[in-house]
């Protein structure tokens, strides 16, 4: 009996995991919906002056982003607790750490990719000018993969606590300023026309040590919510 | 919870856990299976804690919890699928012929959902089945099973004990499993 290999085994809970997602079409769409939303506010509640939206435009879609994120993080991993799969998983012989990065990979394609593609779009709306795009979705792309990866522990951690998403907020939202503040400021810095590298290296530097701490924080927790 | 609870189990053997409801059965289960930490005692496998192999203890482990571990937006081959696919490599026709054998072939392609009861159970003991452990620990395998579900899963718990494999399960029911007289461990 041939034993999966680690590749194979997380290509698998990836593809289940996507397929999963867009068989409950409501949850997929509901942080990128709200993103829309609160981003399309702003402009009816300030002023449509391009100035002025040109000011808050940098916090305004990064704030969006992080809360729509956020959103779905509870989601993680609770249907896998409560159905008891997430107990086969931990069974399955394959390391736990490597399961959690599979899972908030998945996640993230899920709930924070539809954010970069469509931040664009929420970025012309108010008003920034489109030398600045790419520093939008270049930010957005590595805040979005490091509230997953982040947010996976406190997911994990939160799973034996009812109601837990006042919890997960309390929780992941601290860890997740730095990220804010570094994000923020790069956009502003490509919208004041300044060269944004360096808190996007720095956003950079945030996103490589989730990625890589993250996991087994996140294996670490999902052993502790499951005694 | 439990106390003083000395347990072993060897090849071709069935042991049943039984006792009232609250003595501790799936809690005993539980940490059989390494999900629950002991406070005190060990567990061993082959001659070592399962603390310490880990991975090889949960290589030949098959663990059937109360939860049928079912994802209901799948459909029964999707389930099996990627439950047994993310240990060992399985082809489809495996997954079929273990469903015809389990009688729930027709539900080959229905959501877990909408499944009864009872052929959730069964879609469940396919995965242990599929997952080719040597020692199975089951929990409560009977519940919501019609008759011939019951005389089903014991011939295949049977067969298991046969083919040099051991079972461990909770039931509150007698167990009638042909060929074998099953090793009683009662809970008080």
């Amino acid at each position: 009996m041939q034993t999966t290999g680690l590749l194979k085994a997380g290509g698998l809970l990836y593809s289940r995991d996507l397929r999963l997602a867009f068989r409950r079409w409501e949850q997929v769409t509901q942080p990128v919906v709200f993103f829309l939303m609160v981003t399309t506010l702003f402009p009816l509640a300030l002023s449509p002056e391009q100035a002025q939206l040109r000011q808050v435009a940098a916090g305004v879609v990064w704030v969006a982003a992080l809360l729509s994120a956020l959103l779905a993080l509870e989601f993680m991993f609770r249907s896998d607790y409560e159905d008891g799969t997430l107990e086969q998983l931990v069974l399955s012989g394959q390391p736990l750490w490597w399961l959690a990065l599979v899972k908030a990979f998945a996640h993230w394609t899920v709930s924070g990719l539809p954010l970069v593609v469509t931040s664009p779009l929420v970025a012309a709306s108010l008003a920034v000018p489109t030398g600045a795009m790419m520093t939008v979705v270049a930010s957005l792309l590595l805040g979005t993969g490091i509230l997953s990866f982040l947010g996976a522990v406190g997911a994990g951690l939160t799973l034996g606590v009812r109601r837990g998403s006042v919890l997960l907020s309390l929780l992941v939202l601290p860890l997740t300023m730095p990220a804010l503040i570094f994000g923020a400021r790069a956009v502003d810095m490509a919208i004041m026309g300044d060269e944004p590298a360096g808190p996007l290296y720095l956003l950079g530097a945030l996103f490589i040590l989730s990625l890589t701490l993250g996991p087994f924080a996140t294996s670490a927790a999902l052993k502790v919510s499951m005694e | 919870m439990l106390k003083g609870v000395d347990l072993d189990a060897s090849p071709g053997e069935v042991v049943h856990v039984a006792g009232p409801n609250g003595t501790g059965k799936t809690t005993l289960l539980r940490v059989l299976a390494g999900l629950l930490p002991a406070e005190g005692g060990e567990v061993y496998w082959r001659g070592r804690s399962i603390r310490r192999d880990r991975d090889e203890y949960n290589a030949e482990l098959a663990y059937l919890g109360h939860e049928n571990a079912l994802k209901g937006d799948l459909t029964a081959f999707e389930n099996l699928h990627y439950g047994v696919g993310v240990r060992r490599d399985l082809s489809g026709t495996e997954i079929e012929s273990t469903l015809d054998h389990l009688g729930i072939l027709r539900c080959r392609d229905l959501p877990a959902r909408v499944l009864s009861a009872g052929q959730r159970r069964r879609l469940a003991m396919s995965r242990i089945l599929l997952l080719g452990a040597t020692l199975w620990i089951l929990d409560e395998p009977f519940t919501n099973l019609d008759v011939a579900g019951v005389g089903l899963f014991s011939t295949l718990i049977g067969d298991h004990a046969a083919a040099g494999g051991m079972a461990l399960l909770a039931a509150h029911q007698g167990l009638d499993i042909p060929g074998i007289q099953p090793r009683l461990a009662e809970l008080d």
